[in-house]
């Protein structure tokens, strides 16, 4: 590999293919400009959701917030998800991208959508809500601009598996992938499945709003959009969980569990999760209870054991590691020992805490086909997902850019003590976000709504006070993620503009990797114990029980609401 | 050996697995099974279990049997734009119409009793949330969706629109009176 078209990272020994390292950088560095501006109308839809300030006009809201939802649900996460599998092929394997022109192609396709779909939704009058439900029209470059983006990314998917073919047949690896590898090819097959139902429903629409088509059935177009919405939500958990490996390992030099369990819960994603989308479907007409029992759970929770499953061997695996090296004290020295004010580490432990705590109990809650009933459409709906999505996927997003700037950039972090501050506001501005809008659902307020106090209306309701209250909380927590957010893009951008400048061999001076834990290591720590992981596993069983007496008090909710049959 | 690395076996099928995660993977699966058993159970032994029984229908042809429906049972008209209150006899067909931006008619429904609910969109789709009980249900157009309701406390409700409808999403709220 004299090639001159390859570099070796000075900090982590990685080989890096440099055609593959200026796509890597043009689609992170995209993808943290429309968080920033995604961000920045999330700020104006939580500012005008707190009653008492009630910042925008009830048109701009709608606008803000289907802006909102779809740069940073969409264009901020698949621009970094195309980033992490060019990373995770070329980098991970030692190999070259296949095919890195058409890799320039798929990044000009996803910014020309990105940019026609926002002008869209603010200049041509289409704040339809990321969900564009039909037969609510949107003007046609709304659907034009989702479909050049998806037809971008899906291109990337193929340029991920190109480098998978060229790394086995030039030999760069010996063997089976390696799991970060493993773990972002199910997250690129669940993202050409749901690009496919994209297609199915996006391109109809489009059609519809040219005038070829008559008319777009409004279950029909529920059913298949949310294959497509739903399962988009599947890529980032299996991106997400991959890096949390990733981390594991640069920061510990662990190792999995063992390698079987987890790329089996790997596999149970591809089987399962990408289908479950029926759970969006569970107070629509048209549908048996048999189909949204079925399709909710596949007889057994499948997708929920999947995470379950990463959600105790991602911590072991640090665990085994810390304690392998030494701090095996007690139940937990392995994580008071961690290194918590490293941004990258305390980014994603909170992001592990956040998407299971948070996110994976009250998502099992709303997918069960009679207590869905208690929730639906309420602003517990974006509670939830702003702990799988903001909390678990684009934390764990921003943890690893910090790591990821002087590999790629050559640059070092600036004003160190931002950075490691910066995590901390995020998670508890967004910790709070999603908590208070739960709260605030729980008891009956609506999402998408401009006026909770509902002053023009003919025959207004008033939510009780302790929900307001909720939503008054909510839009201070906005502030403080917001200024979390904002801290982080300007932190990057300000690292790539300022950094101090790393010559090609020049070693960063942060930490950036860990050594290997040995195999004797682990032999002696093993042949210690025969639990090598209590620390986790006494936090998955308190898991287990906020799980469970969560799940049954909303079934006692349930009980004491209308009768319906 | 780290996650970067390919396993220690070619196959990884064939790489050991730890005691404590073959624990856990036993709990997860009773877990599992506890989850999706609640459902079909609660269908045996609950009491709020939407049905889905489901017709197409069109506007014009929901509109009329509204329309007749509010034609025989007003009891009275409410508020500035003077919509009727219907109260229907109990266990009856009884129509709501969601439409850009109301709940037409106010429904009037004694407690403890029962009621055949028929609900369906005139456009686009809309978000049926009985207020203060938090009962939240999709509406669709071109899908009438036929449901028994039994009010079990006195009172008055309001249906709060959620899901978004346009630029007077906000305003569609819609009213249930439950008497004695």
């Amino acid at each position: 590999m004299s090639d001159n078209n390859f570099r070796t990272c000075p900090d982590t020994g990685l080989l890096l293919h440099k055609p593959a390292l200026r796509l890597i950088q043009a689609n992170a560095v995209a993808a943290v400009v429309f968080l920033l501006v995604g961000g920045f109308m999330g700020l104006g839809v939580g500012l005008t959701r707190w009653p008492e300030v009630h910042l925008l006009g009830a048109q701009d809201f709608y606008t803000a917030l289907t802006g909102h939802g779809i740069n940073v649900l969409i264009f901020w996460i698949i621009f970094f998800e195309v980033a992490v599998l060019y990373f995770a092929s070329s980098a991970v394997l030692r190999c070259r991208l296949a095919a890195p022109k058409i890799g320039w192609l798929a990044f000009a396709l996803m910014i020309i959508g990105a940019v026609m779909n926002n002008y869209a939704v603010w200049a041509l009058n289409s704040a339809v809500m990321m969900t564009s439900y039909a037969p609510m029209p949107a003007h046609w470059s709304f659907y034009l601009g989702l479909i050049l983006f998806a037809v971008g990314a899906l291109i990337g998917c193929f340029l991920f598996l190109g480098t998978l073919v060229i790394a086995k047949k030039e030999k760069t690896y010996e063997g089976s992938l390696p799991l970060v590898t493993f773990g972002a090819l199910t997250a690129c097959i669940i993202a050409v499945f749901t690009i496919a139902s994209g297609a199915l429903i996006l391109l109809p629409t489009f059609f519809w709003q040219l005038g070829l088509i008559s008319n777009i059935d409004a279950g029909v177009y529920r059913l298949i959009w949310w294959a497509f919405g739903h399962s988009s939500q599947q890529i980032n958990v299996a991106t997400h969980i991959t890096i949390w490996y990733l981390v594991a390992s640069i920061m510990f030099g662990a190792k999995p569990l063992s390698e079987k369990v987890s790329r089996f819960a790997f596999l149970l994603y591809i089987a399962v999760l990408q289908i479950a989308s029926a759970h969006h479907l569970l107070v629509d007409p048209g549908v048996s209870a048999e189909w949204k029992m079925f399709n909710t759970s596949y007889a057994m929770y499948l997708a929920v054991m999947a995470s379950m499953v990463h959600g105790v061997t991602v911590p072991g695996a640090m665990e085994a590691a810390q304690r392998a090296r030494g701090f095996n004290n007690g139940l937990f020295e392995w994580l008071r020992k961690a290194p918590w004010g490293n941004p990258t580490f305390s980014s994603i432990i909170m992001s592990i805490f956040g998407f299971g705590f948070l996110g994976g109990i009250t998502g099992v809650m709303m997918g069960t086909e009679q207590l869905n009933l208690l929730i639906h459409n309420t602003v517990y709906v974006p509670g939830h997902f702003h702990a799988t999505v903001v909390l678990g996927t684009t934390m764990t997003f921003m943890g690893l850019t910090y790591w990821l700037v002087p590999i790629l950039f050559r640059r070092e972090l600036i004003l160190m003590p931002l950075c490691k501050i910066q995590p901390y506001i995020f998670a508890l501005g967004m910790t709070g976000v999603s908590m208070f809008m739960m709260g605030a659902g729980t008891m009956g307020v609506s999402r998408r709504h401009w006026d909770v106090s509902f002053t023009d209306a003919t025959y207004p309701y008033e939510y009780a006070s302790s929900a307001l209250s909720m939503m008054s909380l909510n839009g201070l927590s906005v502030v403080v993620a917001v200024v979390g957010g904002a801290m982080f893009c300007l932190l990057i951008v300000g690292a790539l503009l300022f950094g101090k400048k790393l010559g090609e061999d020049e070693k960063s001076s942060g930490f950036m990797i860990a050594d290997p834990v040995t195999d004797e290591q682990y032999h002696a720590l093993h042949a210690s114990t025969n639990n090598a992981i209590p620390g986790t596993f006494s936090l998955a069983m308190i898991f287990l029980t906020t799980f469970a007496l969560y799940y049954f008090i909303n079934w006692k909710y349930l009980a004491e609401t209308w009768g319906l049959s | 050996m780290t996650c970067l690395s390919p396993p220690a076996q070619r196959i990884w099928w064939n790489e050991p697995v730890e005691r404590v995660e073959l624990i856990w993977i036993g709990i997860v699966v009773v877990w599992g099974l506890v989850l999706t058993l609640m459902m079909p159970l609660w269908h045996v032994y609950g009491e709020q279990n939407l049905s889905t029984e489901t017709y197409r229908t069109n506007p014009a042809q929901y509109q009329t049997k509204a329309q007749a429906m509010v034609d025989q049972f007003t009891v009275r008209t409410e508020g500035a734009r003077q919509f009727p209150v219907v109260a229907p006899p109990v266990g009856s067909d009884v129509y709501l119409v969601a439409r850009l931006w109301d709940w037409w008619p106010i429904l009037e429904l004694k407690e403890g009793q029962s009621y055949r609910l028929h609900l369906t969109s005139m456009d686009w789709n809309h978000g049926f949330s009985l207020q203060p009980v938090n009962i939240n249900i999709q509406v669709l157009p071109g899908y009438e969706h036929v449901f028994t309701v039994t009010p079990n406390k006195s009172g008055e409700y309001s249906i709060v629109c959620n899901e978004f409808c346009g630029i007077g999403h906000h305003n569609m709220v819609g009213k249930i009176h439950v008497v004695k």
